[in-house]
């Protein structure tokens, strides 16, 4: 616990002529379960992707337990992408075969379990599943792998509130304590009491990075209203026009 | 007993309150030992740091301590018990004060309405 695991300075990433990071840096620590909020199109998924090594910043320096993404990265990253990306004709089962198979820290037995307290039938395709079940079975994909850093992009966005509860307590009893967890999200109140930390981030850089009950103890209100305070939109017909 | 969090104050004040009453209630009783940080975090829902230092904060107050042998136990010694039991009893009271000067009453005038109500 308390070493640095990630590292970002100066980090830049355009697409065309669209800007998504603009200078952005934070450090975080490993054994943090960490909150990734912002706003669409602030660069959340785009700083994450860089993380695990998707994508390429076009300028500044990325560390991962002290490396740059590559074989070594991805060898201690579990990473939740933002949408689904296995075939429909896949079984539960298949994907977990294809798991073990690829990664070393896979625990076949732990994804059986959380498969029953899930009421997930192994034997089902990919494609006979509802959008909520599939997300659950990536994350217990996910979740059963003994990483050092988990990414986890939007993991709750799909399923009903009592799954978000199993699947916060799953994140909470399942990741190592050396390991550090990074959630992007938008449902904030949800997963509040769970994180350590939140990053604040904002037209590709983070704006604010601090301890979620220092924002509770220094502002007297949760991070969900601290959010919505920093970004307030005006609505339409709401300011002089 | 449930875990119940509000919204504005920090977490790890509200789950050593929580614990303490549940101390004072005798849910855990003196010498015995509580659950592992993981499964108290588990429980409420909250992350394990923030639980830790929920429980630092009970030893701090000297409700539980901390030993290799046994881990965390609930103290035994009842001067401790006796002093938070008291404590919170004077905050439930000056609330009560509160509460009723909102409404108008002077502190005679409510202590009058509360042994008017035992009676």
């Amino acid at each position: 616990m308390g070493g640095i695991l990630i590292q970002c300075q100066d980090v830049w990433k355009n697409y065309g002529s669209q800007r998504a990071l603009q200078g952005l840096s934070l450090q975080l620590e490993s054994g943090k379960i960490v909150g990734l909020l912002g706003p669409n199109g602030s660069g959340k998924t785009t700083l994450i992707k860089i993380l695990n090594g998707l994508l390429t910043p076009d300028r500044g320096l990325v560390l991962v337990d002290g490396q740059e993404p590559g074989v070594y990265t991805k060898s201690i990253i579990s990473y939740l992408p933002d949408k689904p990306y296995f075939a429909g004709w896949m079984k539960v089962t298949d994907l977990f075969d294809l798991f073990e198979d690829f990664y070393e820290d896979f625990d076949r037995e732990k994804a059986d379990h959380m498969c029953r307290a899930l009421q997930i039938d192994e034997g089902q395709r990919m494609k006979a599943l509802s959008k909520g079940t599939k997300e659950k079975v990536q994350l217990i994909l996910v979740m059963s792998r003994r990483a050092k850093l988990y990414l986890l992009d939007e993991p709750i966005a799909g399923v009903d509130p009592a799954a978000r509860d199993y699947i916060l307590t799953t994140i909470l009893n399942n990741y190592n304590p050396e390991g550090t967890v990074l959630i992007s999200t938008h449902l904030i109140s949800d997963v509040e009491r769970v994180l350590d930390e939140v990053l604040f981030i904002q037209y590709g850089q983070v704006i604010r990075q601090a301890l979620v009950d220092d924002i509770r103890e220094r502002e007297g209100k949760s991070v969900d209203e601290l959010f919505r305070e920093v970004f307030r939109t005006v609505p339409f017909g709401g300011g002089e026009w | 007993m449930e875990w119940k969090l509000d919204d504005n104050r920090p977490i790890w004040i509200q789950l050593q309150e929580q614990l303490t009453r549940k101390i004072l209630s005798g849910w855990y009783r003196p010498g015995e030992r509580l659950p592992s940080v993981r499964d108290l975090a588990s429980e409420a829902g909250v992350n394990p740091n923030t639980m830790q230092r929920a429980l630092a904060g009970l030893d701090m107050e000297g409700l539980t301590v901390t030993n290799r042998t046994m881990g965390r136990t609930v103290t035994e010694d009842q001067m401790v018990l006796e002093g938070m039991r008291v404590t919170l009893a004077k905050e439930i009271i000056r609330q009560f004060y509160e509460s009723a000067a909102e409404l108008g009453y002077t502190k005679e005038q409510a202590l009058e309405l509360l042994k008017r109500r035992d009676g």
